[in-house]
């Protein structure tokens, strides 16, 4: 059997289309989920792809952690569904308060499009347990508003309890604290982040890596530790 | 009909970049009295009437809803006067 893992679709998602894509390459079957439905279709994780949702009207993720299919996947977060938010997605989860802290505007004011190395800070979560804490990774990264913010007592805990799942490498794209590309929630069922792991998963079409042009495949990972870790669990 | 005015801006001790941009280009245009700027939202939210619970719900809303408590602090909540409030 494979897994099956759905991607919701909220008016303005852009990278919906390729998260399925990623999902299939990694070997589980990609589920379509609308956000204006009840129903996730039993799928073994959900994906909160990147884009605009809402055209990022009120706030970035705030109106998209409203949509219907949001009171169901919070339900299933709680209860332990693997769920990964990518760029727009981080921002709804961090919205929905499935992760902590906020994201604003990058520091520099200006939306940043770069292949960006990462450090995986926490190799242990549902969507991360195929790398070794330590790994350096390559995935695109390509946002407006990615400034990871948070209080004091908040990043005192993240980095306390080993929530920061990833950290930018060589360059800080967005001046967010702590250098923090990503997060999961204490139980690893939940991780967010700002870079697209969904871009960098077949030859040809990924990041640019030391060997070759275009060659990234790191995103693969996420995607096969979910379904590792899903198919682990039947 | 009446109007509940919310306002809502970005934390003071977080960087607000859209206001940066804004002051930087009043010192470039010479406006140098105006050493800072920033940006914030204004929600105009029109009722039927007010009432005590009415005004609840909006101070509930502007807190759970219209701002993040992260990032923002909802610094103002008040009853628009009839004539700023004409054009609803």
């Amino acid at each position: 059997m494979t897994a099956r893992i759905g991607v919701v679709t909220f008016p303005g998602s852009l990278d919906d289309r390729d998260a399925q894509r990623a999902i299939r390459l990694a070997g589980a079957t990609p589920v379509p989920l609308w956000h204006g439905e009840h129903d996730l279709q039993g799928v073994d994780a959900v994906v909160l792809p990147g884009g605009f949702s809402y055209g990022d009207y009120l706030r970035c993720g705030a109106i998209a952690a409203q949509a219907p299919i949001m009171h169901e996947i919070v339900d299933a977060a709680n209860r332990g569904l693997p769920v990964l938010g990518i760029c727009n997605g981080f921002q709804i989860l961090v919205e929905a308060h499935l992760l902590p802290g906020g994201l604003i505007r990058n520091e520099a004011g200006a939306f940043v499009c770069r292949d960006q190395r990462l450090r995986v800070e926490n190799a242990t979560t549902d969507w991360t347990h195929g790398f070794t804490a330590g790994d350096e990774i390559t995935i695109p990264l390509k946002n407006g508003e990615g400034g990871f913010i948070a209080d004091a007592a908040t990043l005192d805990r993240l980095e306390g309890e080993g929530l920061v799942a990833f950290r930018y490498l060589d360059v800080n794209p967005n001046g967010s604290m702590n250098d923090i590309a990503g997060l999961t929630n204490p139980a690893g069922n939940v991780v967010g982040l700002m870079p697209h792991p969904e871009h960098a998963t077949e030859p040809g079409f990924g990041p640019d890596t030391r060997d070759a042009m275009r060659s990234g495949v790191d995103g693969l990972t996420f995607f096969r530790s979910v379904i590792e870790r899903t198919l682990a669990a039947v | 009909m009446p109007v509940i005015v919310v306002e809502v801006m970005p934390k003071p001790e977080l960087l607000d970049p859209a206001g940066k941009a804004v002051a930087g280009t009043l010192a470039k245009r010479g406006d140098a009295e105006f050493t800072a700027v920033r940006i914030g939202k204004r929600f105009e939210l029109t009722v039927d009437e007010v009432t005590d619970a009415v005004l609840a719900q909006a101070q509930k809303l502007a807190d759970d809803l219209l701002s993040n408590a992260v990032i923002e602090d909802v610094v103002r909540i008040y009853v628009a006067s009839s004539a700023e409030s004409a054009v609803a």
